[in-house]
């Protein structure tokens, strides 16, 4: 008896014990493990580098995944008084274009370099909405390294998608506007349909350095190019944009770019086009933009004006341009990993139609053709069309892949995430968003290898999310776990300016590549300080050159007499430290500018007027060691034509 | 009953030790502190450099790298033909001081110096900035060693009392 309650004494217990110590099953671990998922422990890093735009802020958020923490805050469009870019001389010239310096703009989509349509991570680009422009980024800097202004374009919207070895970046214009000289474009509204035109920009990539140039422009129809995705593998030869407004309205669009039960998706056949303009099967049209490009070793931006392109007709060379018909207004089209589907997102419409890539090649050989525009083939729908998902959900917009056959597309108006089959087009999953996802994000999703581990949704509303903070919030994402054939949300995660479209990739492609200082020995600015022998003031006429070192932790020279109200000075601060992570800043007293911050081994110029007698203070603004708060001077100011000699200390 | 009694202790020990042990098992993030090491100094410092080759004459070309290299990356805050400190100490008399070995790994290795060489401590105590790292190569260090060379014997008279 005593043995018998012994053992069932000893088995209850030993239950107890093994139960409460064994990993938590997955039933549980769908919402209490969620913490322990996007738990990055203090000293390791996240998995993936998420690299998202600022819409509205024209810079370039960089995120840890899965953690959602926020690294950096990248200026790219916009100018950034942290740093002092667009407000040192070196970084001006950057947000230079044909309209002069532009401080803002709004940055809405990211392209990852892709070499066989999976990422190589060796730039981003980005797009400028409003004054068109394509930024590219080094990936080894995280600094902007390039800006190109596109012609004949207004709205940048369906832009930086690119082919799937970076040949080309594309811009499709937004907003159709006429182009050409005075007499063309100073025309009433209202002659819109004979006027107006859409002009999609074929901007051509460097595979060594990177270098964007205009390669050529397709005069399209003046519709409205929202989106657009690179073919890849099967489809590498061709680009597909989404169009709205084919209606051709100039007013009132809520309404009058809505009425006609289909838009296009337009296919262009770029190999065909790259041919022609090598041919030089075009026209050469006079157009001013802006070309500006960061030099390696100098650090300075060079901004050129550039005067025309190569505009090609796609009515005449008949064969690189076909519509394929989409219900309502297609926003997202996006192209599967294998490069055959293309699926489409009328954002009125109540099915996501998907179309074949080789259905497409078929009607084409076989002029299966339902109308044209001008001239240009629409291709039959039910000829190209692969299937249709059913009942989807409220106001889809945008898809990306896992690469394991499934899809997941956003509901705007519904406000959720729905996973589909790409194959059998059935819905599998569906998760709410909170609220109004616009773009989402897998790592690669939109490459021919994604990662299919997690999914990000960016949200447009944010509501009771988080803490209120009074009429603006901030702009929420959400994490989901899709590793195991369904969608588990794990983290809400706030984010900078308002994020349009993401790309995320593997931390290991860029992180050991990471440059930690420029090589003092390799700076070649003309107003470079190598050490305190050559550090100096120079006058020449009414123009004052500080020639300045900085090292922990103290400027040369640090006293300055001899300087005029009336003067222009600049502060040339080269930063002589060569270790990671060891910027100084400068600042000083009543510029109307910016502070600038001066990466090791770097120079960089901050321009000030002194515009009053007295002695005005500089400092460090980086906290840089024990002695920071020592490292600072003094300038003096005396009164214009005063016979104060020009004179520079340090320790003296 | 008794039996019972200390089955249970047994094993409801059992359970708090198994349970215990997968607490302790589980990761610690901070970062070990190093011991305050009280050991004799090596006179040769810390780092890569266990010994130095000294060539005779002085090689002039050496002279004229290692000049280079401290004009542009370390004379903000060393001054060459005196021991006067300015950030840090002045040149002079710098090889009748140290040996060869610990002034190269002063420049190549320099922050564990920081921390852990007893000499570099106590200079760091009086100077209060860190030596930065300026990202020299053995080579340049070499250089470097034979302008400092140089400067003890033009205007000390007399250089490399610290070899060992």
């Amino acid at each position: 008896m005593k043995n018998s309650i012994f053992i069932i004494g000893l088995s209850i217990l030993f239950a107890i014990a093994i139960l409460s110590c064994r990993p938590q099953g997955p039933g549980v671990s769908a919402t209490g493990d969620a913490a322990s998922k996007v738990y990055v422990p203090p000293g390791e890093h996240d998995e993936f580098y998420n690299i998202v735009s600022g819409g509205f802020n024209g810079q370039v958020s960089v995120v840890g995944l899965p953690s959602g923490r926020t690294f950096k805050i990248l200026p790219v469009f916009s100018v950034d008084p942290e740093s002092g870019y667009g407000f040192s001389e070196e970084t001006k010239p950057m947000l230079n274009t044909s309209h002069g310096f532009i401080p803002w703009d709004d940055l809405h989509h990211i392209a990852i370099s892709t070499t066989d349509g999976v990422h190589d991570a060796r730039w981003a680009f980005a797009n400028a909405n409003n004054t068109p422009r394509v930024a590219r980024i080094d990936l080894t800097t995280f600094q902007t390294a390039e800006i190109l202004e596109i012609p004949n374009s207004a709205g940048n919207h369906s832009s930086p998608f690119i082919t799937e070895n970076t040949e080309y970046v594309v811009a499709g214009t937004r907003f159709s506007v006429p182009y050409g000289e005075d007499a063309d474009v100073d025309v009433p509204i209202s002659t819109y349909k004979e006027n107006f035109r859409g002009a999609i920009t074929f901007i051509s990539v460097d595979q060594e350095s990177g270098e964007m140039d205009i390669a050529f422009q397709i005069d399209a129809p003046p519709f409205a190019y929202d989106l657009a995705r690179g073919g890849k593998k099967v489809s590498g030869d061709w680009f597909f944009f989404s169009t709205y407004n084919t209606e051709q309205a100039h007013t009132l669009l809520e309404v009058n770019a809505s009425q006609r039960d289909k838009d296009f998706i337009m296919a262009i056949n770029w190999r065909k086009a790259e041919e022609y303009a090598r041919q030089g099967r075009g026209e050469i049209i006079k157009a001013e933009y802006a070309h500006n490009i960061r030099d390696k070793n100098s650090h300075i931006t060079t901004s050129t004006m550039k005067e025309e392109v190569l505009m090609l007709d796609p009515t005449e060379l008949k064969d690189i341009m076909y519509f394929i018909p989409c219900p309502k207004s297609p926003h997202g089209c996006d192209v599967s990993p294998d490069g055959e589907y293309i699926v489409g997102s009328g954002k009125l419409a109540a099915l996501i139609p998907v179309f074949s890539f080789s259905k497409m090649i078929e009607a084409i050989e076989n002029e299966d053709f339902e109308g044209d525009v001008n001239g240009m083939p629409i291709l039959n729908y039910e000829s190209v069309l692969y299937g249709e998902v059913q009942r989807p959900g409220l106001g889809p917009l945008h898809t990306e892949f896992d690469g394991k056959g499934n899809a997941y597309t956003t509901m705007f108006v519904s406000s959720e995430v729905v996973m589909w089959d790409l194959k059998t087009l059935e819905v599998i999953d569906r998760a709410p968003t909170y609220y109004s996802v616009g773009h989402l994000m897998i790592p690669g999703g939109c490459t021919a290898e994604p990662h299919g581990k997690y999914l990000v949704a960016y949200n447009k509303i944010t509501k009771d999310r988080y803490l209120p903070t009074g009429p603006e919030l901030c702009h929420s994402a959400q994490l989901f776990d899709i590793s195991n054939g369904r969608l588990e949300l794990l983290l809400d995660f706030p984010t900078i300016g308002e994020p349009h479209y993401a790309e995320a990739f593997p931390a290991s492609l860029i992180k050991d590549k990471q440059v930690r200082f420029y090589r003092i020995e390799d700076n070649t600015h003309p107003h470079v300080t190598k050490g305190p022998a050559q550090a100096r003031v120079e006058r020449d006429g009414k123009t004052v050159r500080v020639y300045m070192t900085s090292i922990r932790s103290h400027f040369r020279p640090d006293n300055i007499e001899g300087v005029f109200v009336g003067d222009t000075v600049y502060f040339h601060v080269t930063n002589l430290e060569q270790e990671w992570d060891i910027p100084h800043g400068f600042a000083i007293k009543g510029a109307n500018n910016a502070e600038i911050l001066i990466m090791p081994g770097e120079t960089a110029t901050l321009k000030w007027l002194p515009d009053r007698v007295g002695i005005f203070p500089f400092y460090c603004t980086d906290f840089c060691s024990a002695l920071h708060q020592e490292m600072q001077g003094y300038i003096r100011i005396s009164p214009a034509g005063s016979d104060v000699p020009l004179t520079f200390s340090t320790g003296e | 009953m008794k039996l019972l009694s200390f089955a249970l202790t047994i094993i409801l020990t059992f359970f708090l030790i198994a349970c215990g042990g997968d607490q302790t098992e589980r990761k610690t993030t901070e970062r070990e502190r190093p011991a305050q090491k009280e050991q004799a100094p090596d006179p040769r410092g810390i780092g890569p450099i266990t010994q130095v080759e000294l060539n005779e004459p002085l090689d002039p070309n050496m002279i004229r790298r290692g000049r280079a290299i401290s004009d542009v990356k370390c004379a903000t805050c060393h001054k060459y033909e005196t021991e006067e400190r300015l950030v840090g100490p002045g040149y002079l008399n710098l090889t009748n001081r140290r040996s060869p070995e610990w002034i190269m790994n002063m420049i190549l290795n320099v922050d564990v110096m920081l921390d852990e060489d007893p000499i570099a401590r106590k200079m760091l105590e009086e100077c209060l900035v860190r030596m930065p790292n300026q990202n020299i190569s053995e080579e340049e260090a070499r250089d470097l060693l034979e302008f400092f060379r140089h400067i003890d014997e033009e205007h000390a008279g007399v250089r490399d009392q610290g070899v060992l």
